[in-house]
């Protein structure tokens, strides 16, 4: 044990820091305050309504409520009883009146094929339902779906309040009614065909994006300043430009009758009918990702490169190391830090990478990304789209925690 | 020296220029003799850099040869050229141990690990760093760092050792120390070392020789010693040690004497060694500690002095005095002739003889 110190005025020496320290951490609280309250509401919060959004179904659960406790009781083997048929008809009725049957029939036509329609027939005849005769044999009348038991038991799961079968979607798996968790029908295989092309055409991206970043940042790195701040506007320019015009610009580019395969066949390298499909293909994703990502390699390469004085590599030649012993064994190992930085920004980025592939991608080109929107936009299933956008969000954790554990975030420099 | 190569480096006529517009190195010649520690000195911008920069093959002369042990090396790449180099930030690889950084040229030279380890281990017992084997270099202090750099230049046996500034960054002290140290490996190992630097007192207290650089050419090239009592003219009399000066004309010039009237009329006698005539102009250079205060015996210049500024040094006391109208003359006492008393405006009367005199070019 030490002794307590004291100040002169006879107070304790950490109580007197704490004090004189306060206001100092008050000042820099206040100013990253905006930040901190951005980041919350802007970027935490959402990101957490999105991860709940991909599991939640307390809608449902709460519109046929009555109907979900029933079919608690009922074990699924045989066709449910009039406990639960007669509950589902005044609830459905309810939803009808108050309009909101059309919700559900969306919601259950997820679980299985043919719902929607099986919903708004059944509510259109309701009113003929005699509410004392026996409501399985009257729902089957209405619609003879409704003597499936399947949709008894799409029912009954889709009205859970919680559930992961999106995630299994995802992976192009699905539960079976039984329980049984089984990969889809290879004929409607998508999701999981996007996922290894998303992340083939990022690592390619960010390989493709080193190769052509690492001399251009040595360059700069050792140009006199005139020279390299002109270099560097090159490298810049793209930032300058917006997303959508420099993707167009690749349409204009590398499209059949574009300017890239005109001058192919103006110099008779390519045949006028063997022109090449640069476009609405992987080639069009990989050649305007890389170089719309490119300055985000160069800048963590560059600023790395900057700090590795010319005197190593002279040092090392004076040594009797050939120029390219001494560029392997000296100057490559200097800039990993540069080079992972690099990496992990552009395969970040390209793993989420939206408008590009779906310019000039088309069918063979487009990634998850285009995926989530399309299920976002189109299919409207914001369920399954959340947790697509869950497991991308999962797998760039995953690369951080990498990255971390090889060269330790510490060390990543961004410009 | 017996057996050793006196032209063991050599320079001839070797010019640079980096834009095509002005010389950094004009016309230099320069042997270096084996085993010898040649220091290149002078301000920045002098060429000494570039010279050592030539020597060790990153930079290619303009014009000329550079011969190394007798061969020409201007085609030969650094990597082929086996010269040992200490560079002015030490260039210690940051990412390898101190003992990786002594192994590089060794396994570039494909030696076997055995041996690397027995060099190594013999280096760092030269330079006092037995035990630091496993620490990166960010792990030592400046001195460790230079010593570092010194061992790896010395590890895999150059017969030629180049350093450029290698002490700059050290503080007073350590460097001071540093430079016996580098001196005595310097005798011990017998190997050749070319050392640039632009501090004349380490200069001094190293070299064998000296190659004063100004303008891009050599100055004066000799032992510390002549090269601090004849200086050859004004500019290497100025740069090395300090100097008072006065500007005059001669009046008359005699074998081993020149009469040199100063702006003020007083006649100086003066050692003639840049003048060749009468009428010429002359800057008289005249080392501080060559000058007696109330001198007892016959001297040939004798003066009045009033004294302007006494200032207290510990071993000794620089006293500023107005002399002849320079009124920048410093006089140098020891602080062991306690019975001498100085008090400001006091006048006294200084001589000094016409041999410590030195009439240089103007």
């Amino acid at each position: 044990m030490s002794a307590e110190i004291r100040t002169s005025d006879g107070e304790l020496l950490s109580v007197k820091l704490r004090k004189v320290e306060r206001r100092r951490r008050t000042t820099a609280f206040l100013l990253a305050a905006p930040l901190l309250f951005f980041i919350v509401f802007a970027y935490v919060i959402p990101i957490f309504q999105m991860l709940g959004r991909s599991v939640d179904n307390v809608q449902m659960n709460e519109f046929l409520g009555n109907t979900h406790n029933v079919m608690q009781e009922w074990d699924g083997t045989e066709m449910p009883g009039e406990d639960v048929t007669s509950t589902f008809f005044y609830e459905l009725k309810g939803l009808v009146a108050e309009k909101n049957h059309g919700k559900i029939a969306t919601r259950l036509n997820y679980e299985k094929g043919g719902f929607t329609s099986l919903i708004k027939k059944t509510a259109r005849k309701l009113n003929d339902f005699d509410e004392n005769g026996n409501f399985l044999d009257q729902f089957i009348d209405t619609h003879k779906k409704w003597g499936d038991i399947e949709y008894w038991l799409a029912l009954k799961r889709g009205t859970d309040a919680y559930h992961f079968r999106k995630y299994l979607t995802t992976f192009d798996y699905e539960q079976k009614f039984d329980g049984s968790i089984e990969r889809i029908p290879e004929k409607k295989r998508i999701n999981v065909t996007l996922w290894l092309r998303t992340i083939f055409v990022a690592a390619g991206v960010t390989f493709c994006c080193f190769l052509l970043a690492y001399p251009i940042s040595h360059l700069l790195s050792v140009l006199p300043t005139r020279y390299s701040n002109l270099l560097m506007i090159c490298v810049l320019l793209p930032f300058w430009t917006s997303l959508l015009v420099r993707t167009s610009s690749w349409m204009v580019l590398l499209q059949k009758q574009g300017v890239l395969n005109d001058t192919l066949v103006s110099l008779g390298i390519v045949a006028d009918e063997g022109r090449l499909e640069l476009m609405y293909n992987m080639t069009g994703t990989f050649i305007a990702m890389t170089q719309i990502l490119l300055p985000f390699m160069v800048l963590p390469l560059y600023s790395v490169m900057k700090t590795i004085p010319p005197s190593l590599m002279r040092a090392a030649t004076s040594m009797g190391a050939t120029p390219f012993l001494a560029f392997r064994k000296i100057y490559f190992p200097l800039t990993y830090a540069g080079i992972s930085a690099g990496s992990i920004l552009v395969f970040v980025l390209s793993i989420g990478y939206y408008i590009t592939p779906a310019l000039v991608g088309g069918a063979k080109g487009t990634l998850i990304s285009n995926r989530i929107a399309y299920h976002m936009q189109q299919s409207l299933d914001w369920s399954l789209a959340t947790a697509m956008a869950a497991v991308l969000l999962v797998a760039v954790l995953i690369v951080y925690w990498l990255y971390n554990k090889i060269v330790g975030i510490d060390n990543m420099r961004l410009g | 020296m017996s057996g050793k190569k006196s032209d063991f480096v050599k320079f001839e006529q070797v010019d640079k220029s980096y834009d095509g517009k002005e010389l950094v190195v004009k016309g230099l010649d320069l042997d270096i003799a084996e085993g010898e520690f040649l220091t290149l000195l002078g301000p920045s911008g002098s060429g000494k850099t570039t010279t050592l920069m030539m020597l060790a093959g990153f930079e290619t002369p303009t014009n000329g040869e550079i011969y190394f042990d007798g061969n020409p090396i201007n085609n030969i790449p650094p990597h082929k050229r086996g010269i040992g180099m200490v560079f002015q930030n030490y260039a210690l690889f940051p990412h390898l141990s101190v003992f990786e950084n002594l192994a590089f040229p060794l396994k570039v030279r494909k030696i076997d690990k055995a041996e690397i380890e027995e060099r190594i281990n013999k280096t760092l017992k030269m330079v006092s760093l037995t035990g630091f084997e496993n620490r990166m270099p960010a792990q030592l202090s400046g001195g460790q760092q230079q010593r570092v750099a010194v061992a790896r230049a010395l590890v895999f046996d150059p017969k030629l050792v180049l350093m450029d500034e290698p002490l700059g960054a050290l503080d007073k002290n350590l460097r001071e120390s540093m430079q016996y140290e580098l001196k005595h490996i310097h005798e011990t190992l017998g190997v050749t070392v070319v050392y640039v630097t632009h501090d004349q007192g380490e200069a001094l207290t190293m070299s064998n020789r000296i190659a004063v650089f100004n303008d891009g050419k050599v100055q004066q090239l000799s032992g510390p010693n002549e090269l601090y009592e004849t200086p050859v003219n004004s500019f290497v009399a100025s740069f090395i040690g300090e100097n008072n000066t006065f500007t005059g004309t001669v009046k008359e010039l005699a074998s081993g004497a020149a009469k040199v009237e100063t702006s003020t009329g007083e006649i100086i006698m003066a050692n003639p060694i840049a003048v060749s005539s009468a009428g010429e102009k002359s800057r008289i250079s005249l080392r501080p500690e060559r000058v007696n205060i109330n001198p007892t015996e016959q001297i040939e210049n004798r003066f009045e002095a009033e004294i302007k500024e006494i200032i207290y040094h510990g071993d000794h006391t620089r006293v500023r005095v107005n002399l002849l109208g320079n009124d920048d003359f410093i006089l140098k006492v020891p602080n062991a002739s306690s019975n001498l008393k100085l008090n400001l405006g006091d006048k006294v009367n200084l001589g000094w003889s016409s041999q410590d005199c030195r009439a240089l070019d103007y």
